[in-house]
């Protein structure tokens, strides 16, 4: 029989974590701060409100580009948050959350070749899909004695004529790290020097604990180059909707929705109705758990600093990234030692990049109750070390 | 927000919490918010730090009822007179002063459905003031001051995800 499987496909790592999570889950007793997605429930009135678009049969796709109600509410919040004005129906479209939009925006930017950007440690799907979307990808590795921000001086030294686009994925997952204004400035010059292209993966935008996130598209002469990435997982609670969304050019737009048309054909017709109510009425909940995000990041920090593990001040995410080099063990197998001593689960720096050595992830998306039992563990297994 | 309106927002929620940790999740100085926990205090904007429970677990047998009052209120003391007759029995739990068809809410802990219907026929409805009362009997509580008492929270997402 013939291979059935494509070489690039093949070529392409399986996911760090997923080796981690087969682990954990053998592990009895254990206690995860291994999580990427919020540990609240959706608030009740949104649920509410996909329940109700059941109820009266709102149950067929909606345009391939979202529902036009949703685009408008999108549109607003972006104006609202960063005085910079979308088209609702050529410059923004509803995504399968914002993981699809940056599929998506690879998928309709690159050519065969063309380098990608891709400051890491970040989340785990950049780089696969530019090599899946046939894009050469040039990590820039980002450090802690910059508070693992990117600067300027990094973008230059990878930047070749082949380079098209850079991933600025800040608010950041592993690190927890944000880019403020200043910072974004400096980054905006090089762009538009080199005649470059952002993705800005803004996620966690809305999870951000100094002051408010500023987004590079409202910059002077970003937006013309900026596919911006947000969506509802994070700051409404929502990761099962499966909810994103793009914002760019129209030009840009147009060739992600063809895409977009043919594989997915629109999103979640219940989700995007939830998501309606989320933007509308939602502003006080964001609030709510950004304020315990933020209680129990100071939390960590405060002890970490107790039991004597190095750590930079994030603010953003609901990550911290803890240095753990001065215990003489790779990432790896300080992850895997502290859950067969202690059962506690925390996710290796290297699964969001090979920089991500000598680092480990510790999500605080888990309750005080939960935090404290688990440093009671770390602790532990610090002071045997 | 205040320090202030934080502290509160906290303490309503977990009054056990020690003043050193509070200034951990604040973010503030420990002192600072110890002397605010202590200004709250003498404010009378803290006025206790009490335990919920939810008796229908015990063995111990409570009778909770709220009655609907209706009074006529005093020339120059309004409701405040028959509010503090009624408020100062040791079972009458809380009285508040309503807006729309009745003038006073009465919530009522006894023992057993007698003791609450004594209290109402002897007591209450004996008061010179009192128009009429209509008394409602808990049966369940379902959520009390902001907590689900019928479901505890169950962690159902992945172990670990990126």
């Amino acid at each position: 029989m013939r291979n059935p499987i494509g070489k690039k496909v093949v070529d392409i790592k399986p996911s760090g974590i997923r080796k981690f999570f087969d682990i954990v889950l053998e592990t009895e007793g254990a206690i995860s701060l291994g999580v990427g997605e919020p540990d609240f429930d959706t608030p009740w009135h949104i649920r509410d409100e996909g329940i109700y678009s059941l109820e009266k049969g709102r149950t067929f796709y909606t345009s391939n580009s979202g529902l036009k109600e949703l685009r408008t509410e999108i549109s607003n919040y972006i104006h609202r948050t960063q005085g910079v004005s979308y088209d609702p129906i050529k410059e923004v479209f509803v995504t399968v959350g914002g993981s699809e939009a940056i599929d998506l925006a690879l998928r309709a930017m690159i050519d065969e070749g063309d380098e990608v950007l891709i400051p890491q440690p970040s989340y785990v799907s950049y780089e696969p899909c530019a090599i899946l979307a046939d894009a050469v990808p040039v990590i820039i590795e980002l450090k802690e004695e910059n508070q693992f921000r990117l600067t300027a001086q990094e973008v230059l030294e990878k930047v070749t004529d082949k380079t098209k686009i850079l991933v600025l994925p800040f608010p950041n997952n592993p690190t927890g790290a944000i880019m403020e204004k200043e910072d974004l400035e400096e980054i905006a010059k090089v762009v538009i020097e080199k005649d470059l292209y952002v993705i800005s993966d803004e996620i966690y935008g809305e999870l951000t604990y100094s002051g408010k996130h500023v987004s590079i598209v409202s910059l002077p002469g970003m937006k013309e180059r900026t596919i911006l990435i947000n969506g509802f997982s994070k700051a409404y609670a929502m990761t099962g909707w499966r909810l994103g969304y793009a914002c760019g050019p129209q030009a840009i737009m147009e060739q992600m929705v063809k895409i977009h048309q043919f594989a997915i054909m629109c999103a979640p017709t219940t989700s995007q109705y939830a998501a309606v109510e989320a933007l509308r009425n939602g502003d006080d909940d964001v609030l709510m758990m950004k304020e315990q995000y933020n209680h129990r990041r100071r939390f960590l920090l405060s002890e970490f600093e107790r039991i004597g593990l190095p750590c930079f001040e994030p603010y953003g995410a609901f990550y911290v990234f803890p240095c753990i080099k001065k215990f003489g063990m790779s990432s790896d197998e300080f992850c895997t030692r502290l859950l067969k001593e202690e059962k506690l689960a925390v996710v290796p720096g290297t699964a969001f990049g090979d920089c991500g050595e000598g680092y480990i992830r510790v999500s605080y998306a888990y309750s005080l109750e939960n935090l404290k039992a688990a440093m009671e563990r770390l602790e532990r297994f610090i002071s045997k070390l | 927000m205040s320090t202030r309106e934080e502290i509160l927002g906290i303490i309503e929620k977990n009054s056990r919490i020690d003043v050193h940790e509070l200034s951990v999740l604040l973010g503030a100085d420990e002192l600072l918010v110890a002397n605010e926990l202590k200004n709250l205090e003498e404010e009378g904007i803290i006025c206790g730090y009490h335990t919920m429970i939810d008796w229908s677990k015990t063995d111990i047998e409570k009778v909770n009822a709220l009655i609907e009052v209706k009074v006529t209120p005093q020339r120059g003391i309004g409701f405040d007179s028959i509010a503090e007759r009624i408020y100062k029995y040791p079972e009458v739990t809380s009285v508040y002063l309503m807006s729309g068809g009745f003038d006073l809410m009465v919530i009522l802990e006894g023992k057993s459905l007698h003791e609450v219907a004594s209290f109402v026929s002897n007591k209450l409805s004996t008061l010179d003031t009192v128009l009429s009362t209509a008394t409602h009997f808990i049966l369940k509580k379902y959520k009390d001051h902001g907590t689900i008492l019928t479901k505890k929270y169950e962690d159902t997402r992945e172990i670990v995800s990126p």
